[in-house]
């Protein structure tokens, strides 16, 4: 069986996120990266996966990003991934969910594959279009947030559970599909210290779009970002005391009509 | 290169980071409280490969050098200091003892027990007259056979009643006080083995601390580390690792006491402003930056120059001298910024204060190190400028 993970490189979630100068992404200095948190869950929903077939199933990391992206697929392979295909192209430089879907879907179709996870979405954007769009794109059946996956014992369908609001949404799903990882499916395991000797030798293909056949950036145009703006300043807070609380009541209402002039 | 990380080396210290924070975390403040040694702890650190960092592959290890081990060491040590103990003497020490001096038969038999974490090592030289001063060991061992037979007592064995093998010195000839030592792999299942008395330590709570008793313990001669008269050579030749140990340990605890310092700084407030934005205090902070960044340059630096081969007992003794004097001074600083909190049990730098000031004294005293750093730089501008 060829077994997909899906991975995106993302800011540290406890980095301190600035906004650059110019509006048009965020401060790089200083900031680590790492595997999409939720893309850790496919990753080892994929290795459960092959270690209970156990017979000979591979899982493949595919990644769309930058040169620097090497280290987060580096961190896949020490968790046992079996192989990696990093698409870096400058021409990806400013992706959208839709040029993304589309190199990633060609990247796989060159592949093969039998299963697909990924995180449910990226913890940078927040935008968990790509499964999506690439499930239309490789017309296969998705189900997303799934906290649990049992392959069927003919590996054409599987049963997953997601969690949804006051309860548990039970599916059962056609193979080959593309599933969306949440918390709660799994405990991603650690880079063992074999495991990142052993990713010393493990392969990572890097493809250009020329590679994967596609000649222009597709989707550009579709949707992009216009700029990036800082959250606006919190306001001065001001406390208003007094001997008695309802003299400080009264100075807070005579305040707000006057001052703030919103009663 | 020297300070620079390898790809594996940032995935090391990014793996050994996550399980202390994660798992490490979550049992360090009790298991301390309570002096309680997890077997699980070492179990998971096991398990991702530690106790085998510098074994080669074909022993079971991962083959990574003294620079990992350093970097993994300041991790654990940044949440508990008491669980880089056994990590640095097994891996420091006993490995490194086991894989340079074993018989081929040795380190066959043993290595791979000790890479995967099944049997961890220890190392036990010191006695009651016997510690800096290795010369002087007096345990006898007196060969009968195809045996010896030890009879004396170690003390202050760290994790010496965990052990699954002993590296232990003993004195083979009364007549040499130099030649007369030996190194022997002992087992504690070997007859004649026990542990004694257990040590109720200032800090360290989380590591055990005891005496090792041999009467008439039975070793067979196979379990000869090098060859007989060695154990002076051996006991010396393993020092730098060890020192490079407790200075990553030592590390790790004076980041923990500046990391403290600035996160209780910025939350407590006095006089209307909060404690950082006293210059007094910022001068506390800019010391001990500056003492931690100094620290690991030093560390980093003896560690590359022993995973290159070289000649690194200055090097190792510097960086072992500083980083447990700066980590004491560290300890004390953050514990003054956190005032009469710091005092009690509800904040960890109470803890990291009692666990800092053994690093001044084992492993080599300081008045040691900075009598190994003497000698060599007399030496060296003897060599440049001869009398």
């Amino acid at each position: 069986m060829k077994i997909i993970v899906l991975l995106k490189r993302v800011p540290d979630t406890e980095a301190k996120i600035l906004i650059n100068q110019e509006g048009t992404g965020i401060r790089e200095d200083g900031v680590k990266f790492v595997i999409n948190p939720h893309d850790e869950y496919g990753i080892e929903e994929g290795l459960k996966l092959r270690e209970k077939l156990a017979d000979g199933s591979k899982v493949t990391v595919v990644c769309a990003g930058p040169e620097e992206a090497t280290e987060a697929i580096r961190t896949a392979l020490a968790m046992g991934a079996d192989d990696a295909v990093h698409v870096c192209d400058p021409k990806l430089a400013d992706p959208n969910p839709f040029t993304v879907s589309e190199v990633l879907a060609k990247a796989i179709q060159a592949e093969g594959f039998d299963v697909i996870f990924c995180g449910k979405q990226a913890i940078d954007d927040d935008l968990a279009q790509v499964q999506s769009i690439l499930a239309e794109k490789l017309d296969i059946p998705q189900v997303n947030n799934a906290t649990a996956f049992e392959m069927a014992a003919d590996c054409r369908s599987a049963k997953l559970s997601r969690r949804i609001e006051g309860g548990d949404e039970k599916i059962e799903t056609s193979m080959p599909a593309i599933i969306s990882c949440d918390k709660g499916l799994n405990e991603p395991r650690y880079a063992s210290l074999p495991g990142i000797m052993k990713a010393k030798k493990k392969e990572i293909r890097k493809k250009s779009l020329a590679d994967l056949g596609i000649a222009e950036v597709p989707g550009t145009g579709r949707s992009r970002v216009l700029k990036w703006l800082p959250l606006p300043k919190g306001g001065e807070c001001r406390i208003v005391a007094a001997e008695e609380t309802v003299d400080a009541v009264r100075e807070l209402a005579r305040l707000l009509r006057e001052e703030a002039k919103v009663i | 290169m020297l300070f620079q990380f390898s790809e594996e080396e940032r995935l090391i210290q990014k793996t050994v980071r996550d399980f202390a924070r994660r798992e490490l975390a979550a049992v360090a403040d009790i298991s301390n409280r309570d002096g309680v040694f997890r077997d699980d702890i070492i179990k998971g650190l096991s398990a991702l490969g530690l106790m085998g960092i510098t074994i080669p592959e074909e022993y079971g290890g991962v083959n990574f050098g003294t620079f990992s081990l350093a970097v993994a060491l300041e991790e654990i040590s940044r949440i508990c200091p008491s669980t880089a103990v056994a990590v640095s003497v097994h891996n420091s020490l006993a490995n490194h003892i086991v894989l340079k001096y074993g018989s081929e038969e040795l380190k066959a038999k043993y290595l791979p027990r000790m890479a995967s974490g099944e049997a961890i090592g220890v190392y036990a030289l010191t006695e009651p007259d016997a510690g800096s001063d290795v010369s002087a060991i007096r345990m006898s061992a007196v060969r009968k056979g195809h045996e010896y037979v030890l009879n004396g007592a170690k003390i202050f064995i760290s994790t010496g009643d965990k052990a699954g093998v002993v590296i232990v010195i003993a004195r083979t000839d009364p007549g040499s006080r130099t030649r007369g030592l030996t190194a022997f792999l002992v087992e504690p299942g070997f007859p004649g083995f026990s542990v004694g008395k257990v040590e109720h330590k200032m800090g360290l709570k989380a590591s055990t601390t005891v005496e090792l008793v041999f009467e008439d313990c039975r070793v067979p001669s196979a379990n000869v580390l090098g060859e007989e008269g060695m154990g002076m050579q051996i006991a010396l030749g393993s020092l730098d690792g060890g020192r490079i140990g407790i200075a990553s340990q030592a590390l790790g605890i004076a980041q923990t006491a500046l990391d403290e310092a600035v996160l209780f700084g910025r939350e407590r407030t006095q006089f209307g402003k909060r404690l950082v934005d006293f210059q007094m205090t910022q001068a506390k902070i800019a010391d001990m930056a500056t003492n931690v960044d100094a620290a690991r340059l030093l560390v980093y630096r003896a560690a590359r120059m022993r995973d290159a081969g070289e000649n690194c007992s200055k090097e190792a003794s510097m960086a072992k001298l500083f980083a447990s004097r700066i980590a004491n001074a560290a300890v004390y600083d953050s514990m003054q910024i956190h005032g009469g909190v710091g005092y009690t049990e509800e904040f960890r730098i109470e803890r990291f204060f009692r666990d800092a000031r053994v690093t001044e004294i084992y492993e080599g005293t300081s008045e040691i190190q900075r009598i190994v750093i003497a000698r060599k730089v007399l030496e060296e501008y003897e060599q440049m400028y001869p009398v």
